[in-house]
């Protein structure tokens, strides 16, 4: 990609580095790498746990993965409208480009408050955070713990795609803001992602 | 990020035009080099509670249950007494502070942002505001941390491993907000360091003045980089695990309370995943300083620069396989403690080969005794035996034996009293004429480096004698334990050493505030040292270098060269064309 390749750099000369990427690419791969140690240490200790407790609940059966599988399917359309932003900047289409990131902003903005009407419907039917009368109270922890770490991290994505399309209209060229919706889209995929893992290990297994 | 480059540029073209006011200058700085100051003044700092607190704890072991000196006025209602709620809150909270606030922040912290863009030949950090950010919420976590000792209940006291039921549930140990503000802090600090180590890690991979190759790269810098690596990925370990904790003590979870169906191991393991590389987080930056500063004072190349560089890369892969030897007497299949005894082992092969090629640079020099190159020299020799009693406890019949002993305690501090604090004493010798534009004073220097030498030794050796006898760490009066009372003269005698070793740290602090205001000014290149730095003015300005950036052209420890009439070569000395031209 030109665009990205213009923007690193380009001010002073370096030893070649190791990655032909902006620093502000790598810092986001950076960033995500570690913050998917924090991802699965939430996920290694909810398998741990549920691998050696005797009465846990079945997952579907509590949860009903209809709307999450919808949610999900929402999820994943953002995605591909993150993709469709970011080619229509390449293009040098700035409203096209607006307007898919607000598509983005809003498939998170309706999952976020899926996710909250699906909670409260939840912990109306007894699933509360320290026991729930299915089965082992770690049920409850770590499906509120997981999902409420995921949906923080799609309400910040959420915020971090509003202000992008700000950026972008501020912006003297859409090539000047490439790079940058680059990593946005970086971290929106990340989140979609990691929300697979949590569907597949939290709603499906 | 393009802008920040882009505005990095601007600031190079209008020097001097340009001045920042006090508040961008000293409070709010995106300087490198002032967040490192930040830093190193946050830990010293810190270092003076975390020392205090250890000869509260060392007055306990020595003269139980009399009034400690000066507690007099804290502890009204005893009179100074300490009461075993309280000595548990002492040395819970001086390893917490002395690892989380006084270790990283000066080894990771000040130094990490000091020498890595310059050492690499950058301008600044990849990105300025997150390296101001990442110190101002160290700060926080700090202040977060320090607030747990003024509210009711005490601070947290369940150690710093602050091993789960004791740390989960409130009532087992009377704390209640110390502890949550424990989780809370180092939560907190979880976050500025995962920000540091975005910032260290882009900024070496990408700004790398020209010919600033990954092998010409100074080893401390080197050592850097794996810090920050596993800086990365160790540390959301702890965010996680201190979350859970904290739900259990305040949402009524229970992940780590068997009462609720949760599992007191899940605990251990998380702290030690992330424990075991913490440990290297704290003693590879030590190593790269001692890397740095041998060749200086030797006059000639480190031994095996390469082997230095991969050794540390083993490490840190390493530490990720050898956690379970923490947890040996924890209930452990006894397969898998053979696999950790084994890992535990092999680590102790790339530790050994620093350790050698060390040694090797040592071999025939003439060596210069400076103030910076004793205390390196001091990290060398307490690392070995650091090193080596930790073999005694990898091997694990002989951990079950001594497994929460006092020899434990001295393992401990030979690595990262004996390592670390070595390491960064030589640190802050070494390049405070670059920080601070001053030399330090030598007749103070060697005043603080002996008694600190000898009085470590004499606090922290007999503790492995004291430990094969049995004493067990942690504990409040050992003279209520009939096979401890004939050993009770070894802590006398060792908390009359620690009380020494206190105080002689008394000249490191007059020489350090003595010298930043009055000290010698400090010539380009003091050391006569070859790494980049040097070639910036004392201390460098805003964006370090002037219109261009340095050049590199040969690796770091190119000392005695016979290429050159002086027993050193710049990093930045072009190579000789014309054969013999500046050859004797």
């Amino acid at each position: 990609m030109s665009p990205s390749a213009s923007v690193h750099s380009a001010v002073e000369p370096a030893e070649t580095p190791l990655t032909p990427e902006s620093w502000g690419k790598l810092g986001m791969w950076i960033f995500l790498a570690g913050d998917a140690v924090g991802f699965g240490v939430l996920l290694a200790s909810y398998g741990g746990m549920r691998a050696t407790s005797a009465d846990w609940p079945s997952p579907y059966a509590v949860l009903g993965i209809n709307l999450t599988a919808a949610m999900t399917f929402l999820l994943i359309c953002s995605s591909v409208t993150m993709v469709k932003a970011l080619e229509w900047l390449g293009k040098g289409d700035r409203s096209k480009c607006r307007m898919f990131l607000f598509f983005t902003a809003l498939g998170g903005a309706i999952f976020v408050s899926c996710q909250a009407y699906e909670w409260s419907k939840l912990i109306h039917e007894g699933l509360h955070i320290n026991g729930n009368p299915w089965g082992a109270s770690l049920f409850g922890t770590s499906f509120f713990l997981v999902t409420g770490f995921h949906g923080l991290h799609v309400t910040g994505g959420v915020i971090y795609l509003v202000s992008m399309i700000r950026y972008v209209t501020n912006r003297p060229a859409p090539a000047a803001s490439y790079n940058a919706v680059e990593i946005t889209g970086l971290y929106w995929h990340f989140v979609d992602l990691v929300w697979i893992m949590v569907f597949t290990f939290m709603y499906l297994i | 990020m393009s802008v920040t480059s882009a505005s990095a540029h601007a600031h190079v073209e209008h020097a001097g035009h340009h001045e920042l006011g006090f508040i961008r200058t000293y409070v709010f700085s995106t300087d490198h080099k002032m967040i490192a100051r930040q830093f190193l003044f946050l830990g010293l700092l810190m270092m003076i509670l975390g020392g205090l607190l250890a000869l509260v704890v060392r007055w306990e072991l020595a003269w139980p249950e009399t009034p400690v000196p000066g507690l007099g006025r804290i502890l009204t209602e005893t009179g100074g007494i300490l009461e075993p709620s309280q000595y548990n809150m002492a040395f819970t909270m001086h390893a917490t502070i002395m690892i989380f606030f006084v270790i990283m922040p000066i080894l990771a912290g000040a130094f990490g942002n000091f020498c890595i863009p310059l050492m690499i030949g950058a301008r600044d950090m990849a990105f300025p505001f997150l390296n101001m950010l990442s110190f101002w919420v160290a700060a926080l976590a700090g202040v977060l941390m320090l607030a747990g000792f003024f509210v009711p209940g005490g601070h947290a006291a369940a150690g710093w491993t602050s091993y789960a039921p004791l740390s989960a549930v409130p009532e087992y140990t009377g704390v209640n907000w110390g502890q949550n503000l424990w989780c809370i802090s180092l939560f907190v600090l979880g976050i500025s360091s995962m920000m540091g180590a975005i910032n260290y890690i882009t900024t070496i991979i990408n700004m790398r003045a020209p010919g600033m190759k990954l092998f010409r790269m100074p080893l401390v810098v080197w050592s850097l980089f794996i810090t920050a690596i596993l800086l990365l990925l160790a540390l959301p370990v702890l965010t996680s695990g201190v979350a859970m904790l904290l739900f259990d003590r305040t949402l009524g979870t229970s992940w780590f309370k068997p009462s609720g169906g949760g599992e007191p191991l899940l605990w251990q393991h998380l702290f030690w995943y992330f424990g075991h590389p913490e440990v290297y987080i704290l003693i590879l930056p030590a190593m790269g300083i001692a890397s740095e500063i041998l060749p200086v004072f030797c006059r000639k190349p480190i031994f095996g620069y390469h082997a230095m560089a991969f050794s540390m890369i083993a490490i840190a892969f390493l530490s990720w396989v050898v956690y379970g030897h923490h947890m040996f007497v924890s209930g452990m299949n006894p397969a898998l403690g053979m696999a950790f005894t084994v890992t535990t082992m092999i680590i102790a092969v790339p530790s050994a080969i620093k350790t050698f090629n060390w040694l090797g640079t040592l071999w025939g020099a003439r060596i210069q005794f400076t103030v910076p190159m004793l205390n390196a020299l001091a990290f060398v020799s307490m690392f070995v035996i650091g090193g080596l009693s930790g073999i005694f406890m990898a091997s694990t019949p002989v951990d079950i034996y001594i497994q929460d002993t006092y020899f434990i305690v001295a393992h401990i501090h030979y690595v990262v009293f004996g390592g670390s604090i070595f390491g960064a004493f030589a640190a802050i010798y070494y390049w405070f004429p670059k920080m601070f534009g001053r030399m330090t004073n030598t007749v103070l220097g060697h005043l603080h480096f002996w008694p600190t030498f000898v009085f470590f030794n004499l606090t922290f050796f007999p503790m492995h004698i004291i430990g094969v006898g049995g004493q067990m760490r942690r504990i409040y009066n050992p003279m209520q334990y009939e096979f401890l009372q004939h050993q009770q003269h070894w802590n006398v005698f060792i908390t009359v050493s620690a009380l020494l070793l206190g105080l002689g740290q008394i000249p490191f602090v007059i020489n350090f505030f003595w010298s930043l205001f009055a000290g010698k000014k400090a010539p380009l290149n003091p050391w006569n040292a070859n790494t980049l730095e040097w070639t910036a003015s004392s201390p460098p300005p805003h964006l370090n270098w002037g219109p261009t950036l340095p050049t590199v052209y040969r690796g770091p420890y190119e000392y005695s060269s016979p290429e050159s009439r002086d027993d050193w070569l710049p990093q930045t000395a072009p190579p000789v064309t014309a054969a013999g031209a500046r050859r004797h």
